[in-house]
């Protein structure tokens, strides 16, 4: 399946190479550099790349392109899948997945490079059940290892790998026995010129701290359980219960993970939490042109909008802007034609004075003026609201005897929420 | 240091000497190698010398040569530095492989990764490190011998193959499932190094795919992709293991399993489509619409493959898998093999996954493409998720549109056409160009707006944007096509645009189209090609073809006004530097100018260049993609990847089902079919295993009769239903006559049963006759006694049965009342238990839970047990399944009379292997009728969507008041305590009924010896235990008093112990057939129980009940 991986950053620099087969040139990836000398943005280089002889597919992320060589016939998904679950795992690991952590802590990367696959093929790729093979790198544990000469490489096989449970490890313990759930909506929406919403909908995901000795086992019930039409599970989630009484049922891994995500599509309605009127022009003449931008609070259940960015990717004429906000600050970059406003909170109070910026924009003298007015893009945070109203009724333990401390937190996000002009 | 380095080659051929008479001892001869390797050695001596400035190398070998561990280590982390850089460290081997056998793990580790980098290109060298794996694949750790077996099968050297052939046969028989899944890997890395071993890693896989871990599931199945995709022959066994097996293995194994099961179920069913294919001739919309109507007027219906629907059922939970990779595979698994009606449930699925990753969604969307363009109504309702957001990457945006051009119809033609009209607006003029491309697809598939569009797009061309124009020139040129003659004044408009165009492409398509519908235009065009003539020399190429063109057309049609331009232009084209342009002028010359030289061609010009032309058609690019399987990288690239498997049509006639059918030890035979009847023998049996229904049928008959003297035709019937599982090969006469000659064990044994029941049915259906009235009890004793009269062996096999056959009892008099219209409704269950002698002495009120006595399973005659273990193909044969210990008698109320309507239902478990489905759960129903009026037609419904499989009963038809029967249904509830929700309908009623099994009820007891019960414990500990110390109640110290509790909460099997005060008990879950081991140990007053099982939520689970069983609060 996956013969080798190139780690390559933005500027085209290849850092690491690993082969789980024979070795393959690394002159393989020149194919890759002509593919994104040809791509300009390195967002639109093509996940496939033919060659001769072998394919390609790499993933962007984090700065770093993963490219891997591919011989047969192999689902691309299953590739792509697994490239971002090894860069997953360097997050985890390292805290960062970016070059310079990566160099670092190349024995380590390799180490897991080399346990998480055989001959190509997923062989680990838990993180709970890999940190039991390799611990991660600490100051304290690397000074003791230092003095003792132990090593950070387990040597028995983890228990997880051998049971029908591989996410959890066996035999954790905690004094503080707690449970997080941090329910988290983004909403992905597109407004047109008039305000009007051209499509909406809510993405949804339940991230899971659990730190809990012991095996328990937990069953999460939502109020309004019949929200969820379109739902993806972690592994440990046991479908059937979900299907015949909508609970989660789950035996959780140890720690940080994310227990769901939702999907809340575009039949339903959803309330969109700003209102923005904008008015963006420019003129044939005098190579100039107007900003005007109100944002205000709207369907927002009584919560505080807080974190509103308006984010504008502006065309290429525009020179430099010359505005005035009425609340928080705005910047412009010439270099990247990108301008920031960063408006902080929204006070629901004050409906007279309602954050707005204002102004006029120069452009470059002599070109013609751009034709399609730039759209919005709008960053912003509702704490304490699930803006699709979804509600955790309550989270039951069995299994174990202890009395675990339990927490939900709901936040609201903007996720691909754009405003067209 | 030369001196150096010759020591080192001294010590280096003193290791391999040691190491190759190791090697040697294992039956290798290297012998012949041996010069060979000193010469290796010597051009290894001189490479170093070459590279001497690379004096880092030098220090790394020197630390790796010293004594200490930790300057080893830093010098094997700093070489992978170097490895992980590209950098050649290969002169460093001799110096790496002697740690090979050091005891530190990471620096061990870190040698593995060196050797398997470096092994093919010092292929001598890396001998020596062979005797040190081999001696690891014999640790106890099962750690070191995986690691060991995957660093040894990566090591690319030839002459090892059999080394590594006998290790991998090894290892495919471990005891650890993890060994085993490595073996798995390394049948694939042996093969790519030596294909000549195919047969040999056959017959491997073969047996691993047989393995029961869900584990080594998905990387054997990888290895048969890999080395015998074709041997489809090898699934047919594991096919139903497999697909019950896939929601339990890892999600990188679901992938290559999903994959593989489509392909098998391709060759393997008849088309679920088929019919309507052939029978539809005109439109799509028939064809997927109006499905159901058809298969009502079709002669003979089509009816799935319960094997079809297994895998439909069971991939079905995995759509919501978090692996994008798994939810793609079940997706392609539906649209190549699902009914064209249940299709749609996917299509949410992919939806979702379009949230993901960048390069998820490219994958997605170019599947959803070539999906889309055949069913359309998949995604129209999830239309607007395809809306392009200014974020997207360009390709994303491309396919992105391309969808929505295939969504397009009547009724949302309008909202697309608002959507594309921002596109067009965007900056990304690449996208604003495949947009007006898309745009002119619009409107030639949909004919109600190609006028608006035409006019759209005409008002596109007064755009800044060249690439915008020039597209759009294309695009309407392509469209005026179509109809040219209502569209002169859009040519004519055309034409006036033409100075500011500037792209080719567009000016290009301008002239040809002047030239084409230069009648259209009689006036105007004349006039282009004066101001071509006049710019001819400063076009492109491609502009200056089309301006020969359009000069000949006008020279035929107007001739008049044309003919100097026309041989003005011919003549500039004659001297043009471009070829193509010279050879053109000069077939147009001779084409259309009269000479006395011209041929016969010059008659046909204006037939040649006026003969009207076929508009083109605008399709998708995704148009033929179907062609390759779903979500495989030939999909993806559009062309064929090496190693891409064709997924085959489906085949015409369906290949025999039977061969998928699994050999199972079914120690306990009966019948849960009522087994009074008449022969049926005229009955095919050829859908007997594909079709319940006709089952039901031919059970229904049997129940219907009453005829006892044909009884054992009957018998023999019923002994091949409770085998259905075990006969493979006599499908149908054979099982079905008595004499039939086949001697296989499991007919064998089925005779002597017959036998027996014949001497036991006899006395029973005369009982009957005699009393109807307390029918229960009365046949449960006839039947015991006429047990306990035949041969010793008969009885063993009997007595494992005997709830069973009252269960038969049961429901036949169930059936008997019905039919005499008895108004006594039967007592309630009046069950059983009494199996042996000594227990039916018992008074009759003295029914109370009597533990029946543990050395039952003793009674199974020994040749017996080996008959029934050879049958058994299961690697765990040990796994013998005994019958139960104890049966209880409670009854759970499953509807009360007053929700029901009168309609009361109770059910039990009968704790006996279910006869329809071996992972099924056997249940015993009780419906009484406490109402006044009869209740007809008493069924589950079958439409009812529960999570678990439910085997129904065949519908009850009539239920006089007062009355009431016993059916046995069977219920999978996949090892799980959730209650299984059902339908249960009346004529005229439904009521949702639900059954919550007990954990203890899911378990069938297994008998084993002690010794095996104390190995198999011994592999189920860690996370797989779960005990807890109580508190006895004082009564509850006896032994049997012990035992009975237990088996009383679960239905386990007792094993005999030597020890006093420890008490074992053993099970098998019903639908994974894992091992549930309880012991319990007593430590006056204090008892410890401990219970061992993989699903340790089940074992968990029966801890706590055992508890509250054996504790102080019990009685």
């Amino acid at each position: 399946m996956i013969h080798s991986l190139f780690l390559i950053n933005n500027v085209g620099d290849l850092f690491l190479e690993k082969h789980w087969k024979s070795v393959i040139s690394r002159s393989v990836c020149d194919y890759f550099f002509e593919a994104r000398e040809k791509a300009g943005e390195p967002d639109n280089v093509p996940p496939v790349i033919r060659t001769p002889h072998h394919y390609l597919i790499n993933i962007y992320r984090d700065k770093i392109f993963f490219v891997s060589v591919i011989q047969t016939e192999v689902p691309p998904l299953f590739v792509i899948e697994f490239l971002h679950r090894v860069a997953e795992t360097f997050q985890d690991y390292f805290g960062e997945c970016s070059e310079t952590t990566i160099k670092e802590n190349m024995v380590i990367v390799y180490e897991l490079l080399e346990e998480m696959l055989d001959n190509g093929f997923p062989l680990a790729t838990e993180s709970n059940i890999l940190k039991e093979l390799i611990r991660p790198p600490n100051i304290l544990r690397t000074m003791v290892n230092t003095i003792t000469g132990s090593s950070n490489v387990g040597e028995t096989l983890p228990t997880g790998q051998l049971s029908t449970i591989p996410w959890r490890r066996a035999g954790v313990k905690y004094t503080n026995n707690e449970a997080y759930f941090d329910v988290v909506e983004e909403i992905d929406a597109i407004l047109d010129k008039s305000g009007t919403t051209v499509f909406a909908e809510i993405q949804g995901v339940i991230d899971a701290c659990v730190k809990l000795s012991g095996m328990p086992d937990l069953t999460l019930s939502f109020m309004n359980p019949r929200l969820l039409d379109d739902v993806s599970f972690h592994p440990c989630v046991r479908y059937k219960r979900w299907e015949s009484e909508r609970v989660i049922s789950f035996i959780p891994p140890d720690g940080n993970f994310q227990l769901m995500s939702y999907h809340i599509s575009a039949q339903n309605l959803v309330a969109i939490p700003v209102y923005v009127k904008q008015n963006i022009s420019f003129f044939e003449s005098g190579s100039s042109g107007r900003l005007d931008i109100t944002v205000s609070p709207k369907q927002t259940m009584g919560k505080v909008v807080e974190c509103v960015v308006v984010t504008i990717h502006m065309p290429k004429v525009v020179l430099s802007a010359s505005l005035n906000a009425t609340q928080g600050t705005y910047k412009y970059d010439p270099l990247t034609k990108i301008l920031v406003w960063d408006i902080g909170k929204l006070n629901p109070q004050n409906t007279q004075k309602q954050p707005n910026l204002k102004g006029s924009l120069s452009l470059q003298s002599g070109a013609p003026k751009p034709e399609e007015n730039p759209s919005l893009n709008i960053d912003l945070k509702i704490q304490q609201l699930a803006i699709s109203g979804l509600k955790v009724n309550r989270l039951d333990m069995y299994g174990e005897k202890y009395k675990p401390f339990k927490g939900v937190k709901y936040v609201t996000k903007a996720g691909k929420f754009q405003v067209r002009t | 240091m030369n001196g150096g380095l010759g020591n080192l080659r001294l010590e280096a051929v003193g290791a391999m000497r040691s190491a190759l008479v190791s090697a040697e001892n294992l039956q290798l001869s290297l012998k012949s190698d041996l010069s060979s390797e000193e010469q290796a050695l010597t051009n290894n001596h001189t490479s170093g010398n070459e590279e001497k400035p690379k004096r880092g190398n030098e220090d790394l070998k020197e630390m790796l040569e010293s004594n200490k561990e930790s300057l080893k280590l830093e010098a094997m982390k700093r070489v992978v530095g170097l490895i992980a850089n590209g950098k050649n460290a290969s002169e460093l081997f001799p110096a790496v492989v002697k740690n090979v056998a050091s005891k530190n793990i990471e620096l061990k580790k870190l040698v593995y990764v060196y050797l398997v980098r470096y092994a093919e290109e010092q292929q001598d060298l890396a001998l020596l490190s062979i005797s040190t794996f081999q001696r690891a694949l014999k640790d106890p750790n099962q750690l070191i011998r995986a690691s060991a077996l995957r660093v040894l099968s990566s090591i690319r050297v030839p002459i090892i193959v059999p080394i590594m052939m006998l290790a991998i046969k090894e290892a495919a028989t471990d005891l650890s499932p993890y060994v085993r899944k490595t073996a798995a890997h390394a049948i694939q890395k042996l093969y790519s190094l030596d294909p000549d071993q195919k047969e040999h890693l056959i017959e491997v896989i073969e047996k691993l795919l047989k393995d029961k871990s869900t584990l080594v599931a998905g990387s054997v199945v990888m290895a048969f992709e890999e080395v015998c995709p074709d041997r489809i022959d090898l699934i047919h066994k594991n096919y139903r293991k497999l697909c019950n097996l896939l929601v339990d293995v890892e999600e990188w194994g679901q992938v290559v399993i999903i994959h593989m099961l489509t392909r098998y179920a391709r060759t393997q069913f008849i088309s679920p489509w088929r019919e309507d294919a052939i029978f539809d001739e005109n439109s799509e919309k028939t064809f997927y619409d109006s499905e159901e109507e058809r298969r009502v007027d079709q002669s003979k219906p089509y009816i799935m493959d319960p094997d079809h629907r297994l895998l439909l059922r069971n991939t079905k939970p995995l759509l919501q898998s978090r692996n994008t990779a798994v939810v793609m595979a079940v997706c392609q698994l539906y649209w190549h093999l699902a009914p064209k009606h249940e299709i749609s449930i996917i299509t949410k699925s992919l939806v979702r996954l379009l949230r993901s990753h960048r390069e998820v969604q490219y994958v997605v969307l170019q599947n959803i493409a070539t999906m889309s363009i055949q069913r359309k109504g998949m995604f129209e309702p999830f239309m607007k998720s395809f809306y392009v957001r200014s974020t997207d990457a360009t390709h994303i945006k491309t396919l992105k549109l391309e969808i929505l051009t295939n969504l397009a119809n009547e009724a949302n033609i309008s909202t697309i056409l608002r959507e594309f009209q921002t596109y067009v607006k965007s900056q990304d003029k690449a996208f604003a160009a495949a947009t007006i491309q898309a745009i002119g697809r619009c409107a030639t598939n949909i004919s109600e707006v190609t006028d608006t569009c035409l006019n759209g797009l005409v008002l596109l061309l007064s755009n800044r944007d060249e690439t915008v124009v020039a597209e759009s020139v294309v695009v309407i040129k392509k469209l005026l096509q179509t109809q040219p003659s209502q569209h002169s004044d859009i040519i004519k408009h055309m034409a006036k645009l033409f100075d500011n165009i500037t792209v080719p492409m567009a000016r290009a398509s301008i002239l040809w189209l002047m030239g084409e519908y230069c009648e259209h235009v009689p006036k105007i065009a004349p006039d282009v090609l004066r101001k071509m003539a006049k710019s001819f020399t400063s076009e492109e190429d491609i502009v200056k073809l089309q301006t020969v063109n359009l000069a000949a057309k006008l020279y035929l049609t107007n001739s008049k006004q044309t003919k100097l331009l026309t041989q003005y232009i011919l003549n500039l084209g004659k001297y043009d530097q471009n070829y193509d342009i010279r050879d053109r002028t000069r077939f147009i010359r001779q084409l259309i100018v009269p000479n006395e030289k011209s041929g016969a061609l010059s008659k046909y010009a204006r037939r040649i260049l006026m003969a009207p032309k076929p508009a083109p058609v605008l399709q998708s690019a995704f148009k033929d993609r179907d062609r390759y399987q779903l979500g495989t990288l030939s999909h993806t690239l559009n062309s064929q990847a090496t190693g891409y498997l064709e997924l085959s049509d489906w085949p015409a006639a369906a290949p025999d089902q039977s061969v998928r059918n699994v050999e199972v030890v079914e120690p306990v035979k009966e019948s849960g079919a009522p087994s009074l009847g008449k022969s049926k023998a005229g009955k095919s049996k050829e859908k007997f295993y594909s079709d319940e229904e006709e089952e039901e049928e031919e059970e229904d008959e049997e129940s219907n009769s009453e005829d006892s003297s044909s009884s054992s035709s009957e018998e023999s019937e019923s002994g091949s239903e409770s085998e259905e599982n075990s006969e493979v090969s006599n499908k149908s006469s054979s099982s079905q006559s008595e004499k039939s000659s086949s001697e296989s064990d499991s007919d064998k044994k089925k005779k002597t049963q017959k036998n027996k029941k014949i001497q036991q049915q006899k006395p029973d259906s005369k009982n009957r006759k005699q009393k109807n009235g307390n029918a229960g009890k009365s046949e449960s004793r006839s039947e015991s006694e006429s047990g306990s009269g035949s041969s010793s062996s008969e009885s063993s096999s009997d007595s494992g049965s005997e709830s069973g056959s009252e269960l038969e009892s049961d429901s036949d008099s169930g059936t008997d009342q019905k039919k005499n219209t008895k108004s006594k409704p039967v007592q309630s269950k009046p069950v059983v238990k009494v199996e042996k002698k000594e227990v039916s002495l018992l008074d009759l009120d003295d029914f109370a839970p009597t533990p029946v006595t543990t050395p039952k399973s003793s009674i199974l005659s020994p040749s017996l047990l080996s008959d029934l273990q050879g049958l058994s193909i299961s690697p765990t044969s040990a796994l013998q399944a005994s019958s139960p210990v104890f049966v209880p008698e409670t009854s759970y109320e499953l509807l009360h009379r007053m929700t029901g309507k009168g309609l009361s239902g109770q059910y039990r478990f009968t704790r006996q292997p279910c006869i329809y489905d071996s992972s099924m759960v056997s249940l015993q129903l009780t419906l009484s009728n406490s109402s006044e009026q009869p209740l007809e037609n008493i069924h589950i419904s079958q439409k009812s969507s529960c999570a678990q499989n439910i085997h129904c009963f065949n519908a009850v038809e009539r239920l006089e008041p007062q009355a009431s029967v016993t059916v046995s249904i069977g219920v999978n509830f996949n090892d799980s305590t959730q209650a299984a929700n059902f339908q249960l309908c009346t004529k005229e009623d439904e009521f949702s009924v639900s059954i919550q099994p007990a954990v203890g009820e899911l378990l069938l007891p297994v008998s084993m010896s002690e010794a095996d019960f104390t190995r198999e414990q011994g592999k189920l500990l860690g996370m797989n235990e779960s005990s807890a110390t109580i508190t006895m109640s004082p009564e509850n110290i006896s032994s049997q008093s012990v035992s009975r509790k237990v088996v009383s909460v679960a239905n386990l099997g007792v094993i005999s112990s030597t020890q006093e005060n420890i008490h074992r008990f053993a099970g098998k879950t019903v639908s994974s057939s894992s091992l549930v081991l309880v012991s319990v140990t007593l430590k006056d007053p204090d008892a410890q129980i401990t219970v061992n099982t993989e699903k340790s939520v089940m074992g968990s689970m029966l801890l706590r009940q055992l508890k509250t069983a054996l504790g102080n609060s019990a009685t």
